[in-house]
């Protein structure tokens, strides 16, 4: 009974019980259940991996009018396992002047920075890889590890396409991570604690309800950090070839896909963990399976959010993007922490045994005035000063000639 | 404490394995038949002329310096956030103007146009 309650707790606990029965010293146990669970992350990690490319591009297709995968397997689900075979024949073509040992470190790079975030967040009251105390801390770590990928793959491939997209990066996705640290504070503040389990477990109310801002200057950073449409200058097709990847092929070129895939599930997965409830839901304290279900299924939502943004907009001009960052989301987050410190000490002074809901009222409030306050702001300063229009003024056209042209005739 | 942080490191012991060993095995699988052509730079059929680590453009980097001065800042606000239950009135202020601190200083580069993409 106890297995279909908590499957993977009852595994863990089996799994020990077996391991100290032989003998072995706690220490040495210790480290095979670390050894079993990184493997078994890993492994689903990779295998979701298989099924998240499936989902992307029916998806994708969805919204593009398409049908998209639909040949091979019941629904194109078996599409991706054809893709990975032909993938894995591919040569590995290792272009004149690389720098060997950098070029091929990039693509197990920005997979293995990827996989390390799901260390710390848990998927159900009972299964967490790690309760690490500073778990947000360690998130904002690791998660500059992908960048640092992106950016040393460009600069090793000897290649000015996949420079100018190395740039591109450190200009974009690094300039985003300010704001992405800010509302990480924000979460904390309100949290009182950096462990993930502690975040989880303070959000009687949802961060999302709390902070509605904070939640939104996530999602906008971390569809930054992806480097996914409207913000992927750093591997724009029509500009720089393919970016960063231009000279990889085969298996490591996939890597960096598998790495984009997997890192655009896992900010679903976060902002579920620091703003959604994590694996909160009715029943999921008694039963931790089903914490693992109402996870997948917030986190899904936040993907397919994702994704839609990724297929409705356009891509955004580099001098946008980084006004859009400094001018606006960084003053917006630090703003916001100010005022949610000042306005939670006021309300815990004023009754330390502050109703949730009444807080969360409070910062909602709060987080409303804010967010006018800075649309004041900007639509004052666009009236004052209109946005600069470069293609606005008449140009020299090249024009037909005077004589009757061939649609006047037409006409 | 200290089991929490081996699960960490025995992860970054084992996470190159995942993206790693695929990529040791396609190297088996796939031909490996590299010519002169094939091997060169790509830049649209065009022959690559020059260096391709050359100067570029200061701006990235203005970016760059921004964005250090900034996350270092921030992170030292992490402590603060966790002792705020303890924190007097006074500490919760302290925090605040430290912040707006750094608000002026964000208006400064805005000022001095670092922030423009020019």
């Amino acid at each position: 009974m106890a297995f279909f309650v908590d499957p993977i707790g009852f595994i863990i606990f089996w799994l020990r019980g077996l391991l100290s029965g032989w003998g072995l010293a706690p220490g040495v146990v210790e480290f095979i259940m670390d050894a079993l669970g990184v493997i078994a992350i890993g492994s689903f990690g990779l295998g979701f991996t298989i099924f998240l490319i499936w989902v992307e591009r029916k998806i994708s297709a969805r919204i593009q009018g398409r049908i998209g995968p639909n040949r091979v397997g019941p629904y194109g689900l078996l599409q991706t396992f054809a893709d990975i075979i032909k993938i894995f024949t591919k040569e590995h073509i290792t272009p004149r002047g690389v720098d060997v040992a950098v070029y091929n470190l990039a693509p197990v790079l920005s997979v293995m920075a990827v996989l390390l975030l799901w260390a710390v967040i848990p998927l159900a009251s009972t299964v967490v890889g790690t309760e690490i105390n500073v778990g947000v801390l360690y998130i904002v770590a690791v998660g500059s590890l992908g960048t640092l990928a992106i950016l040393i793959a460009g600069w090793s491939s000897n290649n000015k396409f996949a420079l100018l997209g190395a740039f591109r990066t450190v200009a974009q996705m690094i300039s985003y991570e300010v704001p992405m640290v800010l509302s990480l504070l924000t979460v904390t503040l309100l949290a009182r604690s950096m462990s993930v389990t502690q975040v989880v477990a303070a959000q009687d109310v949802w961060f999302i309800l709390v902070s509605p801002l904070a939640f939104l200057i996530f999602l906008v950073s971390s569809q930054a950090e992806m480097g996914r449409a409207p913000f992927d200058l750093m591997e724009a097709e029509s500009e720089l070839v393919a970016g960063y990847q231009t000279e990889y092929s085969g298996l490591k070129f996939g890597m960096f896909f598998v790495g984009e895939f997997l890192h655009s599930f896992t900010v679903g997965a976060l902002v579920t963990t620091l703003f959604l409830g994590g694996w909160r839901g009715p029943g999921a304290e008694q039963y931790p399976i089903l914490g693992i279900f109402w996870f997948f299924l917030k986190s899904f939502v936040i993907y397919f959010i994702t994704l839609w943004l990724r297929f409705s907009l356009p891509r955004l001009r580099i001098d946008h993007i980084l006004d859009y960052n400094w001018k606006y989301l960084v003053p917006l987050g630090l703003m916001l922490v100010v005022l949610t410190a000042v306005l939670d000490k006021w309300l815990f002074m004023v009754n330390p045994a502050i109703n949730p809901w009444l807080r969360a009222l409070a910062q909602l409030a709060m987080n409303a005035g804010l967010f006018l306050f800075a649309n004041f702001l900007v639509e004052t300063r666009n009236r004052r000063k209109p946005l600069r229009q470069p293609v606005g003024a008449p140009r020299p056209v090249a024009r037909p000639p005077e004589k009757a042209s061939i649609t006047e005739k037409a006409a | 404490m200290l089991n929490d942080w081996l699960f960490v490191g025995v992860f970054f012991l084992l996470a190159w394995i995942f993206p790693g060993v695929p990529i040791l095995i396609a190297r088996f699988l796939s031909p490996n038949k590299p010519n002169a052509i094939k091997n060169d730079t790509y830049e649209c059929g065009v022959e690559t002329v020059g260096d391709t680590w050359v100067q570029f453009k200061v701006q990235y980097y203005n970016f760059a310096l921004t964005f250090l001065i900034f996350d270092v800042e921030i992170v030292f606000l992490f402590p603060w956030a966790i002792a705020f239950d303890q924190l007097p009135i006074f500490g919760v202020f302290a925090g605040a103007i430290f912040v707006l601190i750094l608000m002026g200083e964000l208006l400064g580069a805005w000022r001095k146009g670092a922030l423009e993409w020019a």
